[in-house]
């Protein structure tokens, strides 16, 4: 059983439809409970990184998430559930993140040049940085994912596994032992990000 | 770098698609599952539903057919028709859309894209226009393009955007159905005026005319068109791969 994390941010309509699609059985939750009986957790969200970050902590899943992480169980971040795997963000403030994964969260407006439009809106072409990990297996470089964001991963360094290129190498992917996170939408990147999520879902802890 | 997108519209009245008509190995062309089925494996780079059911009872349908089809296909959908309400928004996005396009809804009342990019981000909110030109100034008209609102297209638009709207859908009522070409004009208006995406829809005839709209008009993001798809004129992967051939970045 995949638990996807259900703290009250965005809709998980999508989500759960396309792990649904690859046969795998996921459960949306809130209980802290069910995500340590889970097999595997995938942390989602949309929206503002306070907004997200305080309504994990205000229901104690923060620190399930981190003690089922830490027993090395598969961890999968989506999007804004990707950028709170990090160390901290500055996304009008700052605000402390899990720590999971190193890096911290910036604007895009600090890399890219001026006349890009923000948010980083569309489909982008993955750039693998290092092994390709195996979240990947299924997929190849230059398969094209699903990004919407105006805020990103920086100083991610070895962690992160893919990138990309929007007036600058933009982190899309990060992945620390079982911990790893897009930055794009598997679920809304046809073939391709079912194919991603296919290969989570067969990840070993 | 960002591709350009390829977006087909389907238009679905009580809860089929209006205007579908043969395409070999898909049995019902006007069930709206089997048609985006269709597209997002020839490659749609997402998918537009626009509502014109004006009863009740289609409109149920219509959030049934969303779910559907959202449990089914994996690219952005972009939800539209109907839309007056911060109901209406959060109606069509518990059924899996990812964006909602205001048309009339926001010409009535001004302050729903500002409220419903507060609640749901800016890039769930696109302002759908339809414009088109009187003695020379570009006027938006509401109503499916039956009404002159006389507020000039550009400056709304911009106070659109200004208000939360995070794409823009261009609709031209010259070119719309002439199949000559989008209106490049036009377009290149808007795409100066706003620094959000622009989608390109109304007179798209073949091929060459989504080359020209991408060469001429490079800060166009999008475009989109109903019938040509539809009736099987273009398929949507010949025309990717035209595109591409042609220097225009293009998912394949």
């Amino acid at each position: 059983m995949i638990a996807i994390v259900d703290y009250g941010v965005g809709n998980l309509f999508s989500l759960k439809s396309s792990m649904e699609a690859i046969g795998a059985e996921t459960v949306v939750t809130g209980d802290a409970e069910a995500l340590r009986k889970a097999e595997k957790i995938i942390l989602p969200g949309v929206g503002a990184f306070e907004d997200a970050i305080s309504k994990l902590r205000s229901t104690g899943l923060d620190a399930v998430i981190k003690e089922e992480a830490s027993k090395s169980k598969p961890l999968m971040g989506i999007c804004l559930g990707m950028q709170m795997l990090l160390d901290k963000s500055f996304e009008y403030g700052e605000y402390e993140g899990l720590g999971l994964i190193e890096g911290e969260v910036r604007c895009i407006d600090e890399v890219i040049p001026k006349d890009l439009k923000i948010p980083h809106i569309g489909w982008n072409a993955l750039k693998f940085s290092g092994e390709k990990h195996e979240i990947f297996k299924y997929i190849n470089e230059g398969d094209f994912v699903y990004f919407v964001h105006s805020f990103y991963g920086a100083k991610c360094q070895d962690a992160t596994i893919a990138t990309a290129e929007y007036g600058a190498e933009l982190t899309a992917a990060v992945a620390n032992r079982n911990v790893c996170g897009c930055q794009f939408h598997p679920e809304k990147s046809g073939d391709v990000g079912l194919k991603i999520l296919k290969a989570f879902c067969e990840m070993e802890g | 770098m960002i591709t350009k997108r390829i977006i087909p519209c389907l238009d679905v009245r009580d809860g089929r698609v209006v205007k579908g008509v043969n395409f070999e190995g898909v049995s019902d062309v006007s069930h709206p599952v089997e048609l985006a089925k269709l597209y997002s494996d020839s490659g749609a780079d997402e998918l537009v539903f626009y509502d014109i059911t004006a009863s009740f009872e289609g409109r149920a349908l219509f959030t049934d057919i969303l779910k559907e089809v959202a449990k089914k296909i994996f690219i952005p959908l972009t939800v539209g028709g109907g839309i007056n309400t911060l109901d209406d928004f959060d109606r069509v996005l518990k059924c899996g859309a990812d964006k909602v396009s205001v048309n009339s809804g926001a010409i009535k009342n001004p302050q729903l894209i500002y409220d419903a990019a507060k609640r749901y981000g800016d890039q769930c909110v696109v302002i759908s226009a339809d414009v088109k030109r009187v003695d020379g100034v570009f006027r938006v008209f509401a109503k499916g393009g039956r009404e002159n609102t006389g507020m000039e297209a550009v400056e709304w638009i911009k106070r659109c955007v200004e208000n939360g709207a995070g794409e823009v859908v261009l609709n031209s009522i010259d070119t719309d159905g002439v199949k000559k070409g989008f209106d490049l004009e036009m377009l290149d208006a808007v795409c100066n005026a706003v620094s959000v995406p622009v989608i390109a829809s109304g007179g798209a005839g073949g091929i060459a005319n989504f080359v020209e709209l991408f060469k001429k008009v490079p800060k166009v993001d999008a475009g989109l068109a109903a019938s040509i798809f539809h009736f099987g004129e273009v398929a949507i992967k010949d025309l990717k791969t035209e595109l591409r051939a042609n220097g225009i970045d293009m998912r394949l």
